[in-house]
């Protein structure tokens, strides 16, 4: 624990510090290879959507009224689920009034249709013939639609507020670079993981959208506290943002392992000890996504930020005054000469000590040096600019002294 | 805020206290301790519908969008409305008796909406041959433009003199309009009232001159007006003969938009019935862009506000031209039921009307709705099955999901304990309040607002553990960053607060924005998610401002806290800092 915690006060005060900004190619290139693997995932095995996006078949099983039991429709689920027929791993199955139970499938051909039948019959004991209807799509195109449209109005309202906010549009294309970054992972492992695409999911990802917004907000805020005053702090811009991701990372650690905790025990739960739900979709994708959220927020949006950032005249000037001024702190004896035996001592009265023995052979290689200093700042302790006139000592210490006034205005302050 | 909560921690913190205990309150008086749960966790009810003769799919798709809005208008019922075998439109509905019925009522009106003009009806009486009781349950609609746009209108009526944004419609009961000399005569012709002209071409004097729209439908809006008031001899016999049925059964018309239609206007208030006698139809309800209700600035009571576009808008233009300051009226026909039957109070050229009267929030609104999506493009058969349907997710997994979420939580406050020692038990404490105001919260939305929990919702209330943890866990960090720049505890807790308050709000808005968003654009199931988000989040600022903040502010009294104790969590060593020489503490 104490280790720990020593580590985030180092990391606190910059002592030891990862480096989030730089290495910019190396970086670029890892997200870009991540994010074109879940692009080609995405397209390569396709996304499996759900019989609430593509309409399917409906099977309604008659069944006497004693056998029409959430128990029997739970066991039907299974055992359909079970059956690993293609195309369908995650049937609907409800009871329906006293007389049936209804199992919903996405779209079947006949002989598939058949094996589904024939897992119906076995499982529960039907009292007359299955019926098989068509049924339509309850997420068609509107609803697709108006979710995009939301979407979109919602990015564009973030970008404004972000912009608003930290007075900064780069930063909201930086947000925006690592919100895309997320939502294609987070896609790419649904794809990978052959979960079918239900509303639950799609939910999931939207709550994503905004909660890869915030976390990257939570972080950008540090980092406009530290970039806030480059002059005075003396670094350049990426340093400072890189003390300002280091400084809140212990804050990312913790928030990332609060959040995917449960998430985490919930997706552990119904995916490992259930089979398929809906339960699962929603947690796999709140999962991913926020993992992904927050490792985007820590190790891609400053990145993007600082080689934004980095093209603006004003930082760049501050950056060469930073790196300069941090040049000359590095050795403030630069300018010294290193002492070998045969050193002409200057301070020797007599000595050749105008010009240091430049032209001498073993004489140590000097700089060229600063000019003297002006001749007021060569005393000892505080220097004293030059008066600008003649000044009396008042006697008042500083306090404040009485003054004649009228007497109507006397006592008025 | 944060001055006060500094300064007296204990007060905020009693009267948040006082707050929870007021919401359990009302919880406790609605006596209902389990939320409402929603479709896939506990069934509900499926309503199906089937349509008339063969639609063709388009229009099956566009009467489904528009039963959807209907049933989910408010979003946190979580209905699900699909098309199934080319015929039938099937709506399940959680399980909710009361609300099941209200929303029966809600899918199985048809509502073909059409506009109609009134020619008699049973309280005019100017088509009764026998007695009848005038001011019987008069409709006391009148219909206005909106008040920003009232056209200057020298002749309009006592209460509309046009003087903007005060002008309160003079609520038009049919015979208190600007008050005409004689007695309403039988004769429809000579029922002149001082402002309005009936002749066409006689416009009233000193009103603005708009040249007369002469439009494709003009003519037949004239052919309806003429009608309008001499209605032919067949009309006014069925009219004659037909009675309403007693107890606000719907009458059975056959709604035909080309021939005339006697129908009645059930008030449930009063439990009477008005008959009227009603032109060919003059607007048809798919010429309606919009409607809603609301309160216009500068009045105290409710309207409804509509838009008609296309064709419909010259012929209202028309209408209204000629209705004003007359008495008679203009009916509202949804599924040949009249629903409103205001009189005109000024010519409405733009299409956009008020429709004023003693309307009440939950009428007015029902009026709206009823308008806005009213018309079906597909005719449905009167019978409707409704049957009971279990859930769709089965109950071992909702049951698992939520252990495996709690266990999930008991980790996260064990880690916080760990990690944060004496800080970590306001974490909990603030999780616990947390989670109990949202919890209480459902309750009351249930019971109120006919919120029904679904998976998704509860996703969006799990999502709000890592957002609710995280800002304390902010909060925390900034107040030891402020103690490893050297400050004392209790300064820390302030200023750490003023930084960690900023980036709350601002990480919290955009938390807020995609709930909003969410809740505006989406339908059904992400609906609710964005509901849910929004509300923990705000319930999150809550906790935190009122409930965290104090506490840790009342706790850094405590020399256990404040002395940097070894288990408070604030201690030197946590904080990493032992190796640095101490630079004597204050």
């Amino acid at each position: 624990m104490g280790k720990f915690s020593r580590y985030g006060n180092e990391l606190y005060t910059g002592r030891r510090s990862i480096d989030f900004v730089g290495r910019r190619g190396l970086w670029y290139a890892v997200t870009l290879a991540v994010v074109a693997v879940a692009v080609a995932i995405i397209f390569l095995k396709g996304l499996n959507f759900g019989v609430e996006f593509t309409g399917g078949t409906q099977f309604r099983v008659p069944l006497a009224s004693a056998e029409v039991t959430q128990d029997n429709a739970d066991e039907l689920r299974d055992a359909i689920a079970d059956a690993e027929i293609e195309g369908v791993d995650n049937p609907n199955v409800t009871t329906e009034g006293t007389k049936a139970i209804v199992v919903e499938v996405g779209e079947l051909d006949a002989e598939r249709s058949d094996a589904v039948a024939a897992i119906i019959e076995d499982t529960v004991p039907a009292s007359g013939d299955l019926s098989l209807s068509e049924i339509g799509a309850s997420w068609g195109e509107e609803v697709a639609k108006r979710a995009l449209l939301g979407v979109g109005v919602f990015l564009i309202l973030v970008m404004l507020f972000i912009w608003a906010y930290f007075r900064e549009w780069k930063m909201s294309v930086a947000a925006l670079v690592a919100l895309a970054h997320d939502i294609v992972i987070t896609i790419g492992i649904y794809a990978l993981s052959g979960f079918p695409v239900t509303p639950s999911a799609v939910t999931g990802l939207l709550a994503i959208l905004g909660f890869s917004l915030y976390d990257t907000v939570v972080v950008f805020d540090k980092v406009r506290e530290n970039t806030h005053e480059l002059r005075k702090s003396g670094q350049t811009y990426a340093e400072a943002a890189n003390l300002a991701v280091n400084q809140t990372l212990v804050r990312s650690i913790n928030t990332g392992i609060v959040a995917l905790i449960p998430i985490g025990a919930i997706l552990y739960v119904s995916a490992v000890q259930l089979g398929a739900s809906s339960l699962q979709d929603l947690a796999l994708a709140q999962f991913v996504g926020m993992a992904v959220g927050i490792y985007s927020s820590v190790l891609l949006a400053p990145r993007v930020l600082v080689h934004l950032k980095g093209r603006e005249a004003s930082v760049q000037l501050a950056d060469k005054r930073a790196r300069s001024r941090a040049k000359a702190s590095a050795d403030r004896y630069a300018s010294v000469p290193a002492f070998t035996e045969d050193l002409p001592v200057h301070d020797e009265p007599g000595a050749a000590g105008a010009d240091l023995g430049d032209d001498e052979p073993g004489a140590p290689v000097s700089r060229p040096m600063a000019p003297p200093r002006a001749a007021e700042a060569s005393g000892r302790g505080r220097v004293v600019p030059a008066p600008k006139g003649a000044t009396r000592s008042s006697g008042a210490s500083g306090r404040e002294q009485p003054t004649r006034e009228t007497r109507s205005k006397r006592g008025k302050k | 805020m944060a001055r006060s909560s500094a300064a007296r921690p204990g007060r905020t913190l009693v009267v948040f206290f006082v707050g929870v205990a007021i919401l359990f309150g009302l919880v406790a008086l609605a006596g209902n301790w389990k939320p409402a749960l929603g479709l896939d966790l506990e069934g509900g009810a499926r309503i199906t519908l089937t349509a008339e003769g063969d639609p063709d799919e388009e229009s099956l798709e566009e009467a489904r969008e528009i039963i959807d809005q209907r049933v989910n208008g408010t979003g946190v019922t979580e209905a699900d409305v699909t098309v199934q075998g080319g015929r039938f439109i099937v709506v399940e509905v959680p399980g909710d008796v009361e609300n099941r019925r209200q929303l029966e009522e809600t899918v199985k009106r048809q509502a073909q909406m059409r506009f109609r003009l009134v020619a008699c009806s049973d309280v005019d009486g100017r088509c009764a041959t026998g007695a009848t009781d005038p001011g019987l349950g008069v409709d006391p609609n009148t219909l206005t433009p909106p008040a920003s746009e009232a056209p200057q209108n020298p002749q309009g009526n006592k209460g509309n003199k046009g003087n903007k944004g005060n002008n309160r419609p003079a609520v038009g009961f049919a015979d208190e309009t600007p008050a005409p000399a004689e007695e309403p005569s039988d004769a429809p012709s000579e029922a002149p009232a001082e402002g309005g002209s009936e002749a066409p071409a006689d416009a009233p004097s000193g009103s603005p001159q708009v040249p007369a729209y002469d439009g494709p439908t003009s003519g037949q809006t004239e052919e309806l007006l003429a009608w309008q008031d001499a209605p032919d001899q067949a009309s006014i016999e069925a009219f004659n003969a037909f009675t309403c049925p007693e107890d606000g059964a719907p009458a059975m018309v056959n709604d035909d938009p080309d021939s005339p239609l006697v129908t009645c206007e059930y008030d449930p208030e009063t439990g009477q019935s008005i008959k009227y006698l009603l032109s060919p139809a003059a607007i048809e309800g798919t010429d309606l862009d919009s409607a809603s209700h609301g309160i216009p600035q500068g009045q105290a009571e409710w309207i409804v506000s509509l838009e008609i576009g296309g064709k419909g808008e010259d012929a209202f233009d028309t209408i209204s031209q000629r209705l004003t300051g007359s008495e008679k009226q203009f009916a509202i026909v949804l599924d040949g039921q009249v629903i409103s039957a205001p009189t005109m109070e000024s010519r409405i050229s733009n299409g956009q009307a008020q429709i004023s009267g003693n309307f009440t929030e939950a009428s007015a609104e029902s009026l709206a709705t009823s308008l806005k999506f009213g018309a079906l493009p597909i005719a449905f058969q009167p019978d409707v099955t409704v049957e009971d349907i279990g859930p769709s997710l089965a109950g071992d997994q909702l049951t698992a999901g939520l252990w495996a979420g709690a266990f999930g939580l008991g980790l996260v406050m064990l880690y916080c304990l760990l990690y944060y020692r004496g800080l970590g038990l306001v974490v909990v404490a603030s999780l616990a309040v947390a989670a109990a105001i949202t919890y209480a919260m459902v309750l009351l939305l249930s019971e109120t607002a006919g919120f029904t929990l679904t998976l998704p919702g509860i996703a969006g209330f799990i999502i709000a553990v890592g957002v609710t943890a995280d800002s304390f866990i902010i909060f925390f960090e900034r107040i030891r960053d402020e103690m490893r720049d050297g400050k004392s505890m209790r300064v820390a807790v302030e200023s750490g607060w003023r930084r960690a308050k900023v980036t709350r709000l601002a990480a919290n808005v955009v938390s807020l924005l995609s709930a909003a968003v969410l809740y505006i654009f989406a339908t059904g199931v992400v609906k609710g998610f964005g509901f849910a988000l929004g509300l923990s989040t705000l319930i999150d600022l809550a906790v935190l401002f009122w409930f965290t903040k104090p506490m840790v502010s009342w706790l850094a009294q405590f020399r256990f806290f404040n002395g940097g104790g070894r288990l408070s969590g604030l201690s030197e060593e946590t904080l990493g800092m032992e190796a640095v020489p101490a630079g004597g503490k204050a």
